[in-house]
């Protein structure tokens, strides 16, 4: 590759889906998928080769426009955001490959471009939240992310109406959670005359504790757990996965969430730096207990749901419950079990939805009393939720089972048994509401006169891939957990500095 | 070192010979699946095979040591006669389910690690649930989900503890533990629930007489017989124990006399059984572990032959309650007789394979000098004659001739009671390859004069009473008319009073179970109304709610930062 090609990668990683995304909507039906999946792929190479530089402790940083940091827009890539940027650009080329079958069936044909444009710009979004290194960069890449985020789930409607209402409300509460970060971020601003993060942190922690400071962090801090649906600002959330259209779901869940955990983590641990004690007695009093509370009360829900992406989306917010567990932990191995758990879960969770979205396709719903029996008609599929089923409940040789493993001895090492005690019983939980499927699909017979065909190879495809990755990353840890543990180094590292 | 798997595997792919849709080609297929696991593994040297690294730990699949070996050849064996006893079946669902959860209590057997354990501590649970469905009725539904439950719960506790030892030692080894941590406790709890330890026993009473005719005769080869095995492994020495046992042994035997339905009356004996086994791993010397795993052996064997029986008669019948049965030895005397060597073998007669396990476990009890539990012993010895020894090919096929007209047992379950009853009596009459197996050297002659003399007295006296109670009918399943005579006043009053005692225990904790039942169900209620679909914690939420809780938590956040 170029020289002068390769120094330019961390900008075109986001430049461009961002220019393919008008070429889809101008394009039209026709020709959108191949230009959105053209573009994913390509996004994903860059990736790799970002990821596969920085792999040794590297950090990248690019100045936009040539313009120098702090006056300049740096993008700035580490082990920890090359990391979130592989989950996403992947999880984009599988749920495209995925989505062509999907899609057709489940949104009207004239809808196609816009909705891949609005796949390009969400894609977009979420990889300049993650790549960028300037703090209000990250709120403008957050709204282009949210905001298409909003018309994909409102593209549900051909399916659902209730779509409408749920994007409507996750639009509402969205913005509210944006409009938090950026009062947030004007604080911040006010106190230091920086905006970016690596700056930022230095001023920061130059200037000391103050009441601003203090307010600017409870406003980021409530912006951002709302957007990655921390119980109990996750009320937007079940009604935004259930209704969304399959292949959008599957890409939301496993890439949206995760993206605004790693902002988390990013402010929390190098921008805010420990020294500032308020924001430790924050994360143990009020998120630790949230989480564990979320985790429990959402299985629980979970538990009793018919619709299977509803129930799905209940996993979800219970899931996100383990890496804020993780996070509010406050210590390497916290954070580490985190990073890997947000890794894992992206995996799981879209393999999961992809299967759901298979039913919706062959068997036109999701509910799991009308799913009786459908074991023997889509083997493939159900097995496939099984895989990621089991990785929920974290059964050995299974992902989940390593997200679980590090949670509980980051717990454990810490002497907070009874949380480890917790984590490992609500897999109880889980097992209850995967069983609940695993029965009907396999115990029950299937209604009378129903037909159901297994699904497409174009679907089944992307999916096994996803659930072949649950079980290999299971069994051999070694690539995602070194990778989590560098950056959660990287991290806890960056915050050391201050802490002399 | 050649690759070598664990045998489990070569069960979990065998399953997949379920899906053979000829009948005889299948079952002949399935039939050969435990050989060849068992070849696999019976001429290793010993030693450990098949390991794995996971992230930073180790796992062994293949722990290959004396105690290791012998269980797992006499799990192959179980395996073996029960696919046997099972020919005719139909049911692939239940035969991919018994080979499933034989090669899962193999690969526990030889799991060198706790984790290792665990996969198949919860693989046992999962296959076995389904040779309860495999009956498909309602009931048979629930059971299965009780049970499940209960099995799962302790395979977590199982989790929990190693992984609490894990962060303690470091190491999940799967090797001698003391009690004397948090994490040892919970596995010690686990391992102690498989066992059916008094007061955790009710899963087994539950579900084994629910199972298929044919599941049932699995299910008792080897969920119990894996607990005795790690207990065995994990907690030899360990003195509690003793009383566990001694209190295992004797608390069944008294449901076991007044229980109606044949198969929960073997339930009832392998508690009784498993308690011996339990005393000797308390006890921890290497005589008491020798007559541990010898008596696990023996008594795989002999339970499953009873079983066998059991379910032949079932098989002809339709019944397995003593009170609809009796008479059967004209039409079914091959079955009475595999019965009746089955019978004297739990009842360890002296020639039968009971009897020269049993005694190591006597011996050594007697000889670390725990009388008052060598008495106890003796005196559940007894009460297992009483209730297994004789009440089960009694009822069956002596007792009162019920009319009914029946063909002997189909020649497939015939030969699997033959080849058990042969091993019993074998056993019985050679025991020295037997004792060759265990993991000491044995210096022990079970035909000694006192031992057999003792043995005999013993027997002679419970059978006595046994017949006593029959002729004056007394036994509390053949309670006829009561013959009132002022010399058997005594013996009357003593077992009416057992009988008195039972009777209120198991009211007192069905009582229990029912009020616990419905506490539970009430918080079922309440949880489902605030979680369930129209729960409030479920329900689509107005925007204005959403917008309260953030302003709740900004409140919460803003003044937990200012203080």
């Amino acid at each position: 590759m170029p020289e002068a090609l390769f120094h330019h990668l961390p900008v075109l990683q986001v430049v461009l889906t961002l220019v393919a995304a008008p070429l889809c909507a101008l394009a039209g039906s026709r020709w959108a998928w191949s230009i959105a999946t053209a573009a994913s792929i390509i996004a994903f190479a860059i990736t790799v080769t970002l990821f596969s530089s920085v792999l040794d402790g590297t950090v990248i940083s690019y100045h936009i426009g040539g313009w120098a940091p702090p006056i300049g827009i740096e993008y700035r890539v580490d082990i920890l955001n090359a990391f979130v940027l592989l989950i996403v650009s992947g999880i984009a080329v599988l749920t495209l490959i995925y989505a062509q079958k999907s899609v057709t069936a489940e949104i009207g044909s004239e809808k196609h471009g816009l909705f891949y444009a609005a796949f390009l710009l969400c894609l977009t979004g979420l990889m300049g939240v993650a790549i960028t290194g300037d703090a209000f960069n990250v709120f403008v890449f957050l709204e282009i992310s949210s905001l298409s985020a909003y018309a994909l789930i409102a593209t549900g409607a051909d399916r659902d109406r209730r779509a409408l209402t749920a994007a409507y409300n996750y639009l509402i509460m969205g913005t509210i959670g944006a409009t938090f970060f950026v009062i947030g971020l004007g604080l911040l601003y006010m106190l230091t005359g920086t905006l970016n993060m690596a700056d930022l942190a230095q001023r920061l922690f130059d200037h000391g504790d103050n009441r601003t400071l203090r307010t600017g962090f409870c406003f980021v801090l409530i912006g951002l757990t709302l957007k990655l649906a921390m119980f109990p600002l996750h009320l937007w959330l079940p009604d935004a996965y259930s209704r969304a259209p399959s292949a959008v779901t599957a890409f939301l869940s496993a890439t949206a969430t995760k993206v605004m955990v790693y902002v988390l983590l990013r402010f929390l641990f190098a921008i805010f730096s420990f020294s500032f004690a308020f924001e430790a007695s924050v994360l143990r009093v009020l998120v630790l207990p949230l989480a564990m509370i979320g985790i429990v009360v959402a299985s629980v829900v979970a538990i009793f749901q018919d619709d299977l992406k509803r129930m799905l989306a209940y996993s979800s917010i219970a899931q996100i419950g383990y890496m804020l567990l993780g996070l509010a932990l406050v210590s390497q191995t916290g954070v580490m079990a985190s990073i890997i758990h947000l890794f894992n879960h992206a995996i799981t969770k879209a393999a999961l939805f992809m299967a759901a979205g298979c039913f919706v396709l062959q068997a036109g719903t999701t509910s799991i009393r009308e799913l009786r029996g459908i074991g023997r008609d889509m083997p493939w599929t159900m097995a496939a939720f099984v895989v990621g089923g089991l990785s929920l409940i974290g059964v050995p040789l299974t992902v989940g089972f390593i997200s679980k493993w590090y949670l509980v001895e980051a717990f454990i090492a810490e002497g907070w048994w009874p949380v480890a005690l917790l984590i490992v019983a609500s897999s109880l939980l889980s097992f209850a509401y995967v069983w609940r499927v695993v029965e009907a699909a396999y115990l029950r017979d299937a209604p009378e006169g129903v037909v159901r065909k297994e699904a497409p190879l174009s679907m089944l495809v992307p999916m096994w891939t996803l659930a072949g990755m649950s079980i290999y990353f299971g069994v051999d840890s070694s690539l995602t957990s070194a990778a989590a543990s560098r950056a959660a180094n990287a991290l806890i590292g960056a915050s050391n500095l201050f802490w002399q | 070192m050649p690759e070598i798997l664990s045998p489990a595997f070569v069960y979990v792919a065998g399953a997949f010979a379920a899906l053979i849709p000829w009948r005889i080609p299948r079952a002949v297929i399935l039939l050969a699946i435990p050989l060849v696991a068992l070849a696999s593994f019976v001429s290793l040297p010993y030693a450990n095979y098949d390991l794995l690294n996971i992230f930073d730990l180790q796992l062994g699949f293949l722990r290959l040591d004396a105690l290791s070996f012998v269980f797992a050849l006499v799990f192959s064996l179980a395996a073996f006669l029960s696919l046997l006893f099972a020919f005719h079946l139909r049911d692939r669902l239940e035969q991919a389910a018994s080979l499933i959860y034989a090669g899962a209590a193999i690969g526990a057997v030889f799991a060198a690690d706790l984790l290792t354990l665990f996969i198949f501590w919860e693989g046992t649970a999962l296959a076995s649930v389904f040779l309860i469905w495999a009956r498909r009725t309602e009931g048979a539904w629930y059971t299965g989900l009780r049970y499940l439950a209960i099995q799962i719960g302790s395979g977590l506790l199982l989790l929990a503890g190693l992984i609490l030892r894990y962060h303690d030692t470091g190491s999940i080894a799967f090797e001698h533990m003391e009690l004397d941590s948090l994490g040892t406790w919970l596995i010690f709890l686990s391992f102690g629930i498989k066992c059916a330890f008094p007061l955790l026993h009710n899963w087994l009473q539950d579900t084994y007489p629910a199972a298929t005719l044919t599941g049932s005769v699995t299910l008792s080869a080897f969920t119990t017989k894996l607990a005795v095995y790690a207990l065995a492994r994990g907690f030899a020495g360990t003195e509690s124990l003793i009383y566990i046992g001694a209190v295992m042994t004797i608390f069944p035997v008294f449901f076991a006399a007044i229980e109606n339905n044949l198969r929960r009356v073997l339930a009832y004996s392998i508690n009784n059984q498993i308690g011996f086994m339990v005393v000797g791993i308390g006890i921890g010397t290497p005589l008491a572990l020798d007559g541990t795993v010898a008596h696990a052996f023996a008594h795989v064997i002999y339970k499953g032959l009873l079983f066998m029986s059991v379910g032949a008669v079932m098989y002809r019948t339709g019944t397995a309650k003593a009170s609809e049965l009796g008479g059967l030895w004209k039409s079914m005397p091959l079955t009475m007789a595999f019965c009746v060597v089955g019978a004297m073998s739990i009842s360890a007669f002296p020639l039968f394979s009971g009897f020269v396990s049993k005694s190591l476990i006597l011996s050594a009890s007697a000889d670390t000098g725990h009388f008052v539990v060598w008495l106890t012993l003796l005196v559940a010895s007894v009460g297992v004659l009483e209730h297994s020894g004789i009440k089960i090919p009694y009822s069956m096929f002596f007792g009162h001739d019920r009319g009914l007209k029946v063909k002997e047992a189909p020649l497939h379950m015939l030969i699997a009671m033959g080849l058990a009853a042969a091993l019993c009596v074998g056993i019985g009459i050679w025991p020295q390859p037997l004792y060759g197996l265990l993991p000491y050297p044995v210096d022990f002659h079970p035909y000694t004069t006192d031992h057999v003399v003792t043995q005999l007295q013993l027997l002679f006296f419970a059978a006595l009473a046994f017949a006593m109670l029959i002729r004056y009918g007394l036994y509390p399943v053949e309670l006829r008319s009561i013959n009132l005579d002022f010399d058997w006043f005594y013996r009357r009053l003593l077992s009416g009073m057992m009988i008195v005692v039972a009777d209120q225990v198991r009211t007192a904790w069905r009582g229990l179970v029912r009020s616990v039942d419905y506490r539970l169900d009430r918080l079922l209620v309440a949880v489902y109304r605030t979680h369930g679909p129209e729960g409030i914690l479920a329900r689509t939420s107005q925007t204005g709610a959403m917008v309260f809780w953030i302003a709740v938590l900004l409140g919460i956040t803003l003044a937990l930062t200012y203080l």
